[in-house]
């Protein structure tokens, strides 16, 4: 499902020096499979998925989805990639505080293949929250919040879902139940989960956890 | 599907801002497309009510006060003019109809006009249209003290076939008293029907009554305030033109009566300017507020923006949405516009037919009613194009890296 060799990215400092964050050799997931990699906060992990999900262009190197590569694509077709075959888990959940949980699930298919709200409910329910379809996220708890956004994540019945920090802002039981529920849903889908995280209560329930430092050369320098 | 989910639910999260920027747009809307309205009606029903006769013949003075007083019972009359000269005209071969007409009196405010019965057989009111009576009336008797009733001033006096009333003294008439009753008592035979021009105001009695009514001078019983006159033909109206207003100095011709109408509207035409040019700088800072209000939102509208783009929106869909909003609020003012547009017309409509008895169709239908819509969902589709190239420009990573 994914395959990512000779990943390169760097920035412009203020002082005009170019500084690499993520210089990643390559590694592949299949689908239904899952990863986890360890990495600090400024570790460059956040860059590595945007780049990832073709929020970022590389400097260097491919990320094929699916067998399509991103890098060879114009931003638009990047976008269109990302609406169909990808979910994504932020954080701060990311959540549009103008629009109900059922709208936000929505949001997750609407630049795809299109809205079936039948779906964006069903996952809703799959989730906990059936009966807070008409809820806007501030009428929500964080946790109700966070099963929101894995519901909108899988709402385009992805081959891939990423997942930066989705425990990052819940408390532990709450964290744990939410990434159990990722990981199920996933499952369910048969979407490839490749999840970064500094915590390592969240790293603890997988079987195997790689650093992102051990892939990403950039993080070592 | 996705834009206008977007856009509504942008409206919809934004909802007071939206209402205020979409209300000062409609009263911008309604307020041009009244003017507009109110001007071009009047225009037209001003020239249409004038169509029956080609020139009016008075005392000497101002052509457009015996106009206004002549044919659309306003103004005073600048003064009489004999019996003589009205038989002197009428007699005129190239005059085909001589009405005279004699104004002086009152009924609770409506104008007595006195003239001759020909007033309603031999007159075209406009094209193919001449007076006609409702059922159960008939016109009055030229030496009897009857009278006939314009349809809305005998709606608003309570008048119906077999009254009777008295008349009063002058133009003027005063709700709380003092008013100068004649003592000649005069019944109603018939109700004109409507023909939603001035002459539905007036209260129609014979010339002779008139002149000889109890209180008025003895010495002024054979004079006329005017007369209506219908010409054979075109060059007849110069001719008696140069004969009345160049070689004499006694009468005033008032010809052609339409470019007299025209001279008035153009003369007053500055006030529609003025109006008019309010309502574009109102209907140009409505645009600027959509802009501002937009734009002034577009730092906390950034993070949705850019949580949109990583959900796999484009860039032009995010462009797109934005300024869809603008013009939807645009569209929601330019609706709120017509009722505002109605409600205006129908309080002026009224308040000009009770003055005037020109009536303006509120329902009446005009290219602007379209265009000027148009044009402000356009304006401010305009307005929503700066902050959407801010939202085109979003840096996705960037506007969201802080939190997450």
């Amino acid at each position: 499902m994914l395959a990512v060799s000779g990943l390169r990215k760097s920035f412009a400092t203020p002082e005009g020096e170019r500084v690499a964050i993520v210089d990643v050799a390559g590694f592949s997931l299949a689908s239904g499979e899952e990863m986890a990699l360890r990495g600090e906060s400024g570790s460059g992990k956040t860059t590595f998925l945007n780049l990832v999900a073709g929020i970022l262009r590389a400097d260097e190197g491919t990320v094929e989805v699916g067998g399509t590569d991103l890098s060879g694509l114009p931003e638009a077709r990047r976008d269109r990639l990302r609406a169909e075959r990808m979910g994504y888990i932020f954080q701060t959940f990311n959540l549009l505080q103008g629009h109900t949980a059922l709208e936000n699930v929505e949001l997750g298919m609407a630049f795809g293949r299109g809205v079936d709200r039948a779906r964006a409910a069903q996952l809703l329910e799959r989730v906990g929250l059936g009966h807070r379809l008409g809820h806007f996220p501030r009428q929500l708890s964080t946790g109700q919040q966070q099963r929101v956004a894995v519901a909108r994540a899988l709402a385009n019945r992805p081959g891939l879902v990423l997942a930066d920090e989705p425990t990052g802002n819940l408390d532990r039981r709450n964290a744990r139940e939410s990434l159990q529920l990722i990981r199920e849903v996933c499952r369910e889908n048969g979407a490839a989960l490749l999840l970064v995280s500094h915590d390592e209560d969240t790293l603890a329930q997988f079987g195997s956890v790689r650093d992102f430092a051990s892939i990403n050369r950039a993080a070592r320098k | 599907m996705a834009l206008p989910r977007i856009v509504y639910r942008s409206l919809r999260q934004h909802a007071l801002s939206t209402l205020i920027t979409a209300g000062s747009i409609a009263l911008a809307s309604g307020l041009l497309m009244s003017v507009w309205m109110v001007e071009a009606q009047s225009r037209q029903a001003f020239l249409a009510t004038s169509t029956g006769f080609d020139a009016v013949l008075g005392a000497r003075g101002s052509k457009l006060q015996l106009v206004l007083n002549a044919i659309f019972d306003l103004e005073a009359s600048p003064g009489n003019l004999s019996w003589a000269d009205y038989q002197y005209v009428k007699h005129i071969p190239v005059v085909r109809t001589a009405i005279p007409i004699a104004v002086g009196d009152n009924l609770r405010g409506y104008r007595i006009v006195g003239t001759l019965p020909e007033m309603f057989t031999g007159v075209q009111i406009a094209p193919g249209r001449k007076f006609a009576l409702e059922a159960g009336g008939r016109l009055f008797r030229p030496d009897e003290k009857e009278a006939v009733v314009g349809n809305f001033a005998a709606r608003k006096l309570g008048l119906k076939v077999g009254d009777t009333f008295h008349p009063f003294h002058g133009l003027a008439y005063s709700a709380s008293g003092g008013n100068d009753e004649h003592k000649d008592l005069f019944t109603v035979t018939g109700i004109l029907e409507p023909t939603n021009s001035p002459a539905d105001r007036v209260v129609w009695i014979p010339l002779h009554a008139l002149q000889t009514m109890s209180g008025h001078d003895p010495k002024y019983a054979t004079d006329v305030s005017a007369v209506l006159l219908q010409f054979s033909s075109p060059l007849a109206g110069f001719r008696l033109d140069s004969m009345y207003n160049k070689q004499g100095d006694r009468l005033t011709l008032a010809y052609p009566v339409q470019a007299i109408i025209a001279d008035l509207f153009s003369r007053i035409s500055w006030f529609d300017r003025v109006l008019a040019l309010i309502a574009y700088l109102v209907a140009l800072v409505a645009a600027g507020s959509v802009l501002a209000s937009i734009y002034n939102s577009m730092s906390a509208r950034q993070r949705d923006l850019a949580i949109l783009r990583a959900l796999g929106a484009r860039r032009r869909t995010v462009f797109g949405a934005v300024v869809a909003e603008a013009a939807a609020i645009g569209a929601l003012g330019a609706a709120a516009g017509f009722a505002f547009y109605f409600a205006l017309l129908a309080v002026v409509a009224g308040i000009v037919r009770e003055q005037t008895g020109v009536v303006i169709d509120v329902l009446a239908w005009q290219p602007i009613l379209w265009i000027w819509p148009l044009a402000m969902v356009a304006l401010c589709a305009l307005g929503g194009i700066v902050p959407a190239l801010k939202a085109y420009r979003t840096p996705v990573a960037e506007t969201l890296a802080p939190v997450s």
